[in-house]
Order: structure tokens, then sequence, then C-alpha cells
């Protein structure tokens, strides 16, 4: 059944193994000029003026202009944003591995009536689209006096992360070896020590995966904040690209530039944690 | 999704129930141990529970709740008016287009994004020098912040942008539109856009499925005279069934709630005039901006019942062999 779905849709190429390495290649380059050339034009295009632009919208700076990059980081509101992403997201990842392994170490290591429940009632999050919870979130919020405030943000991410982190976190924490569980045993440790001192580091693959999974996700968020935000001071990034860009609705070089800067973080972060994500994956993807 | 999976009880010796196997310890240290053991799950479990509950399940519960009344959101709701919002939004053919945009959407991004993940990703998966690059490169759209993506095509796709200026320079200027303000267009423009931001995902979590094919067994079929492509097809697509069936899931969950990419790209009149709505934005525009608040929830209970349903027909037909083991990583 899965053969008969997937065979039309890929490539007809009947090929031998030793497959043209220039035929890889050039397919390569293809996908990853696909990729990237819309970011290399909203980088490139930062370097150019709005007459330019209008003038020649697929064209190359001529001459290089610094200023619109010299502009947005000269911004105070910028660099407010980008703190306010930061302490959100670090705060959301925090409390999504600390909460998540935690949740996810009972639900491996222990047995007892109701674990798949547990379990169960967990997974269950992930048909929750966080979307549709936004609106009765604001209203709590609201009550609780939480709206203008990082927590607003941090709570209901945390909140949305748990279930794939747990997921993920599960299998990985159910791999360690039992005899390594009995061996911390005789050495005088409990449970807790046993999680403390074995299972932390051992899991450290899939710890760094949720963490960076939450990381991104809460970096990029944008309905959340935009409803629950509404001091400018608190606004993060993602806020400050739609502002900046309604704002100024003319001054496209100065939108290119504010949004390739915007965007910085995010890849230089995945550029070092690419490897890890996929490693994490591996365990939650098992055939 | 629920999951009776005894290869995931490690601890699995350890009885739960008092009147167990004979007691080789004391009664008394063998009970202040089990009491010892449940004051650590409860211990560890409960700040995740607490927080799941309070920002998960409750505000959905609320939905449910303020969704049965008009409401402006000042006060307690008092106007009780039952199922009325329900039935106004259906007969409202902004909602409705939202629906029918909603449903491109679905089946859009599986019926493109499936096919090229898996071409990308059995290409990505071959051996040579500088995989890891275009590994990478081919990742980048899909960490970029939606609302990035979203200002980024809207500046590319404006009228008399670098795409109307590429398509002329190409000599395909009859091909140029009003990609965002077209209103039978500019929801197969949002397409096109969710599919090069997202794309990247399927691929990702395609490779990981991929990394657990055996390599003896693709080395063996290599042996027997298989060529590279007869490879792929018949040992190793079929073992990445579940990856694939995964990836279905999650991109069918994301696209009924799709919203950001959409809001910051699309001009709000054209989707006020239902072009470029989903269920989502059109939730926000009326239930948060719009400040119908009985109205919003009520559209929200629809957009989750969908989604449910969706996923629990998903899980019916198609999950239903591999949801437990593919998710928490054992099958069989």
């Amino acid at each position: 059944m899965v053969e008969n779905a997937l065979t039309s849709p890929s490539s007809p190429h009947r090929r031998p193994f030793s497959w043209g390495s220039p035929l890889t290649y050039g397919l390569a380059l293809a996908i990853a000029a696909v990729s990237i050339a819309p970011v290399v034009y909203v980088i490139v295009g930062g370097f150019r003026t709005t007459p330019q632009i209008i003038a020649d919208p697929a064209g190359l700076p001529d001459p290089w202009v610094w200023d619109n990059y010299a502009r947005v980081l000269t911004r105070v509101d910028f660099w407010q944003q980008a703190l306010n992403s930061a302490v959100i997201a670090l705060g959301t990842t925090l409390a999504v591995v600390l909460l998540g392994v935690c949740a996810a170490f009972v639900l491996a290591r222990y047995s007892f009536r109701g674990r798949e429940t547990l379990y169960t009632f967990f997974t269950l999050g992930l048909l929750f689209p966080a979307g549709a919870a936004i609106l009765p979130l604001y209203l709590m919020l609201r009550d609780l006096n939480l709206i203008n405030s990082y927590y607003a943000v941090i709570l209901p991410q945390v909140a949305f992360s748990l279930p794939l982190t747990i997921v993920i976190l599960r299998p990985f924490l159910a791999a360690v070896p039992r005899e390594l569980e009995d061996a911390a045993a005789i050495d005088g440790a409990g449970r807790l020590g046993f999680l403390w001192r074995v299972m932390l580091p051992l899991s450290r693959p899939a710890l760094v995966t949720v963490g960076v999974l939450a990381f991104v996700a809460s970096w990029n968020a944008f309905l959340l904040p935009l409803l629950v935000l509404g001091d400018a001071d608190l606004h993060t990034l993602p806020l400050g690209v739609q502002n900046f860009s309604s704002q100024y609705t003319s001054d496209t070089a100065g939108i290119l530039a504010f949004t390739s800067l915007a965007m910085l973080p995010a890849l230089l972060f995945f550029t070092f944690a690419e490897k890890q994500i996929v490693g994490g994956l591996q365990g939650a993807v098992k055939g | 999704m629920t999951s009776t999976n005894p290869t995931l009880s490690p601890a699995g010796g350890a009885s739960v129930p008092p009147a167990g196997p004979p007691a080789t310890r004391r009664p008394s240290s063998r009970a202040a141990e089990t009491r010892r053991k449940w004051y650590e799950i409860i211990g560890l479990t409960t700040p995740a529970v607490a927080v799941y509950v309070m920002f998960v399940l409750v505000p959905m519960g609320f939905a449910v709740y303020y969704s049965l009344f008009r409401w402006r959101g000042v006060g307690p709701p008092t106007e009780f008016v039952g199922f009325n919002n329900y039935i106004l939004a259906f007969q409202d053919p902004i909602f409705l287009d939202a629906l029918r945009n909603n449903a491109i959407i679905v089946f859009g991004s599986l019926l493109l994004q499936g096919p090229i993940a898996l071409a990308v990703a059995l290409l990505l998966n071959r051996r040579f020098r500088g995989r890891t690059v275009f590994r990478l490169l081919v990742f980048v759209p899909y960490v970029l912040a939606e609302v990035t993506v979203g200002i980024m095509w809207k500046l590319i796709l404006t009228g008399g942008g670098t795409i109307d200026v590429l398509l002329r320079q190409i000599g395909l200027g009859s091909l140029v539109q009003a990609w965002l303000a077209d209103l039978d267009i500019v929801i197969w423009t949002l397409l096109v856009v969710l599919t090069w931001k997202y794309v990247g995902f399927a691929i990702i979590l395609l490779l990981a499925g991929l990394s657990n094919v055996p390599p003896e067994l693709t080395e063996a079929a290599a042996i027997d005279g298989a060529s590279w492509w007869q490879t792929q097809r018949h040992v190793t697509l079929p073992l990445l069934g579940p990856t694939i069936r995964i990836w279905m899931f999650l991109s069918m969950i994301g696209s009924l709630q799709v919203f950001d990419v959409i809001w910051v790209t699309s001009v709000p009149a054209v989707r006020s005039l239902g072009a470029s709505a989903t269920m989502a934005t059109y939730m926000v525009d009326n239930g948060f901006f719009a400040r119908l608040w009985g109205y919003g929830n009520a559209v929200a209970v629809i957009l989750f019942v969908i989604s449910f349903i969706a996923a629990l027909l998903f899980q019916r037909f198609l999950l239903r062999r591999d949801i437990a083991g593919a998710v928490t990583g054992r099958r069989n």
C-alpha cells in the first residue's frame, strides 16, 4: 500500500547504484537554491537603497549600502525586542525541559497503576491545536492579571510544548538499561539519585533536541505574543518585524535589513543544533 | 493515541498491586517503599500535569462555555444564546471560505510536500561530499520565523516586485499575476509559500527515519543486483511507512490551525473577503480584534472539533498500526 502511494511522485530515473555524482550535485544545488534564494534576496536586499530596489527589484546592490543595517542596529527597540525574545525563549526552554524530563522519567521508569492513562493524557495534547485555545487563553491570562508579562507567553508555551517533549523523551529514558538502575541502587542511589546522576547525563542528546525545538518554537512564536503582549516594551522580535514593516511600509530596504537581522539568531542557533535535532528525532520516529 | 506498550516498562517487575508476590522484605518496609514511590511519582509529575491542565485543557473548557453566549468580553457572560454562534458561523460565507481554504491547505500540503520531501530526503541520504551543508540549507526555511517568511514573500510577491520582474526577464511576462491581491489566486500563492516554509520539516523527519534503516538491508539488496532506485522502492520506502504517516498526521493538524504566515502575508482586505482567510485568522479577526468573544470562541470550538475528528479518523484508518510504536519509538 505504501509503495503504491509513493512510487509515482518520486523521480522516474532507473539508474544503477553508482548513480552519477554530477547529477546528485546538480539536483542538490537546485534544491538548495530554491530553499535559500528568498533568504539571500532579503539579506542582500538590505544592502541596497529603496530607490534601487524599486528601480530594479531583482538586481544586486550597487553600491553596497550599510546604512540600513546600521539604522536597525542602533534602534533601542530592536535590542529590547531581542532581549525579550531571549528571556521568553530561555525561560520556556528551561521550564519545558525540566518539567518534561521529570514527567517522562516517571512514565519511563516507574510502573504504577494509571501510568498508560497518564501518558495518553499527555499525548492527547498533540491533538489540541494551540491556536484553538488562544482566545480563552487570553481571557484567562487577563483574569489572572498576567497580560503584559513574560509569564503570559512562557506558561502557555511550556504547556503546549510538554506533549511533544514527553513523547520524544520517554523512549530515550526507557531505553537506558535496567542494569544501570540496579547498579546505581547497589551504590546506594535512590531513584531520584539515579535520575540526576545517570539518566540526565545519558539522555543529554534527547534533552538538547527537545530544548532546541522548544527554543526555536518560542523564538518564532507570533500569535500568542501578539495577543498577550500589548505593551510595546515587551514585544518580541517577530512582533517587532511585523510592527516595523507595517509602520515603515515605504522603507523597503529598511524592512529587508530588519527582517535579516531578526532571522539571524535562529539561523545561527539551528546551524549549531541541526545534528542534535535529527539525532534526537531518530528515537521518536523509529519504525 | 492510547499505547499499552509492555516493552516500554523496564521497571515492569516492580509489583504495583499490594497483594502481589510473596514479600521478600518485611511488610512494613515494603509499604514504606511503595509510599515513597508514590511520593516520587506525584512529586515529579505534578508540575507538568498542573501546567498542562491549566493552560491547555482549562482554556478549551472555557472556550466551550463562552461559545454559548453573545459576549463582548466585558464582565461575566450573561446573554445565553445556546448554539446560535455556531449556526451563525456556518451561515457566514466568509467562514465557509475559510473552511474551504483550510481544506486546500491540508490536502495541498500533503500532496506537494510529501513527494518533494521524499525525493529530497532520498537524495540527501546518499553519501556524497558536502551532504551536511546541503542538509543545512534545505532546513533554513523551516527554522525561520513565520513572520519573517511572511514579510519576505510579501516583498517578493508584491506587484511589480522581484517575481514579476524575473518572469518578464525570462520571457514569461504573461504569467505575471496579482499574486497576493487576486481573490482567485491568493490561496494558491499562499499554498506555495507554506510548502516552501514547511517542506523542511518533512525532510528532517524523513532523514531521521532513513537513518534508522539498517544499512545491511540496502547493502544486501545491492549485492543481489538491485539498482539504487529498486533498493529505495522495495527496501527503504516500505520501512519509512510509520515516519511518513506521523508526518502526515502532524502536517494535517498544523494545516488546520495555520495562522502566522497567512496573517502576515495576505492583505487584510483580501482576507476579510474570505479569499485568504483560514479558520484561525477568521477566529482572531472576529474574536479578538472585533471583540466578538462568544462568536470567536464558537469558531475556536469548531476548529478544535474538526482537528479532533480529523485526528481520530486519521488514527483509525492510517495510524492505528504504528502510532504507539512510531511515536514512542518502540514497535513490535
